[in-house]
């Protein structure tokens, strides 16, 4: 055989593809279409305020419930604060099915870690994870976390920004109403806050995000975490109660339609057998 | 008459915080005024006062403020020479600014600054506090407390939590106080050198600038990475 053919590649061979990561093939054809005049669809985002302390004896997390599709409000009482771990806690803002996913994708990963180590998981290997991920994939996974949670290291809290960076923080702030809750947490917080105190800052705050920011509405979700407890308040305030109900409901009485005519057809009846066998059924 | 002239702002100040209170109105503002992202002057007076019963403070291009306070100075100064014992009040400058503003958007070349107005004077029902602003495209509202440029993000909702019809100086500058300090936190062109003005039936004050104290003494910032030696 002629070497020349054997060092060429077999036509129609496809290079393996590379592992982890987006494929940006597409991006050009995208593109000519946009210019063509197609309207790309949205994202759902969470539009939100997420928000985080650290307290005496643990972390308390927050979160508002409101999830929206540009102007409209796609879910008025979606749930921010995701499970990693029994004993750490994630609130997500920024695009939905992204801090869904990886919130997912990394609680899973935990777990099967606190399999293979047998011991409680702890809150850096959930950051450690997640910015990883999230690094990885430059910033297109649009994921804002508040990382936080209790192991035996003490209490922790983390944010995580789309791009993979961290912070550790003692009070931290997400989401289009981080600046309304920043607010409240700079003017009150301070070191060795009890759990009752904690946990009516941290609604302070997400209630100044639901009435000063738009993107965020709706009730405040709380998540407490202690060295060996967790609790999470879904719900724990509503402070946009549904004020008018109607005291009549929903009822439709007869004689609230006009009937104009009437018309009864019967079904057709079993006819009677005269003589002979009934049919075999 | 060319329609594009939409200038960028080149020097501009920060944030002004006002809120009525039991006497009068209270106003609030760093001394800084920033060149792009450069930090260019330190000791800027944004709060003047105008005529007998108010006082304006700008955020914004400061030499747009420096131009609409010399328009103020010709609209009081002729509002004098009528010499007829009346004077302008907060209100009136307020709709003057207003049609400015709104006048100058219009033709595309806006004076690029959001302007709070607030001032006491006697009306039918007594003294009457007011507080209002204007912005650049001439929007204009008026309000129990104000505030412009990031005050709007991070200083309206501690306002609006806190804000009461009848405090007294001390607890309105202590309220002012908060906002400035989160401002002063949050806001990467604040500096920490305020002044506070006030205005009542008395007349105007405006307060020499001092500086506010900060706070950075948590534990979690002494060592961010203690949990996790290694950790980045």
């Amino acid at each position: 055989r002629n070497s020349k053919h054997r060092n060429r590649k077999m036509a129609g061979s496809m290079e393996l593809p590379t592992k982890g990561g987006f494929s940006f093939d597409l991006c050009r054809r995208n593109a000519m279409l946009e210019k063509n005049g197609l309207k790309m669809p949205g994202f759902r985002k969470t539009g939100t305020t997420i928000v985080g302390l650290v307290f005496a004896d643990g972390v308390v997390l927050g979160a508002d419930t409101r999830a929206t599709e540009g102007p409209i409000v796609a879910d008025k009482n979606c749930e921010k604060i995701h499970f990693m771990a029994p004993n750490i806690y994630c609130c997500g803002a920024g695009t939905a099915a992204d801090t869904e996913a990886v919130t997912d994708m990394v609680s899973s990963q935990l777990q099967l870690h606190r399999y293979a180590t047998s011991r409680e998981s702890r809150v850096v290997t959930a950051l450690t994870l997640l910015k990883t991920h999230l690094f990885n994939y430059q910033g297109h996974v649009s994921a804002a976390l508040v990382l936080g949670g209790v192991d035996v290291t003490g209490p922790h809290l983390h944010t995580v920004y789309p791009h993979g960076s961290t912070d550790t923080l003692p009070f931290a702030t997400m989401g289009s109403g981080s600046l309304a809750a920043m607010s409240v947490f700079e003017s009150k917080y301070r070191e060795g806050l009890t759990r009752e105190e904690g946990i009516a800052l941290v609604a302070e705050a997400i209630r100044a995000g639901i009435f000063n920011d738009l993107g965020s509405g709706s009730n405040v979700d709380v998540c407490v975490i202690t060295k060996g407890n967790t609790e999470y308040l879904r719900n724990h305030e509503l402070p946009n109660p549904r004020t008018f109900v109607s005291s009549k409901g929903y009822s439709f009485n007869k004689g609230h339609t006009e009937v104009l005519s009437t018309k009864i057809t019967q079904l057709k009846l079993k006819p009677e057998v005269a003589d002979g066998d009934a049919m075999e059924e | 008459m060319p329609y594009y002239i939409i200038r960028n702002p080149y020097v501009t100040g920060n944030s002004v915080i006002a809120m009525k209170y039991k006497d009068g109105v209270i106003m609030a503002c760093d001394t800084g005024a920033s060149y792009g992202s450069t930090l260019r002057y330190k000791s800027v007076e944004r709060i003047k006062e105008v005529g007998k019963h108010s006082l304006i403070g700008g955020s914004g291009e400061f030499s747009d403020f420096q131009e609409i306070l010399r328009y103020l100075d010709e609209l009081t100064l002729n509002d004098h020479m009528w010499d007829d014992g009346n004077s302008l009040g907060p209100k009136e400058i307020h709709a003057y600014l207003t049609r400015v503003m709104y006048n100058r958007r219009n033709k595309f070349d806006p004076l690029w600054n959001s302007l709070v107005l607030g001032g006491v004077k006697k009306g039918p029902k007594g003294d009457e506090k007011y507080l209002g602003m204007v912005n650049m495209i001439g929007t204009h509202f008026e309000e129990n407390h104000i505030a412009t440029g990031f005050g709007n993000h991070m200083a309206i909702p501690i306002l609006r939590g806190e804000w009461r019809e009848d405090m007294t100086f001390e607890e309105a500058v202590k309220l002012i106080e908060k906002c400035l300090l989160v401002l002063l936190y949050r806001d990467r062109s604040s500096i920490n050198k305020f002044q506070i003005a006030k205005i009542t039936t008395e007349g105007s004050t405006i307060y020499p600038p001092y500086a506010l104290k900060t706070n950075w003494g948590f534990a979690a910032f002494e060592n961010p990475s203690k949990g996790a030696v290694g950790t980045w």
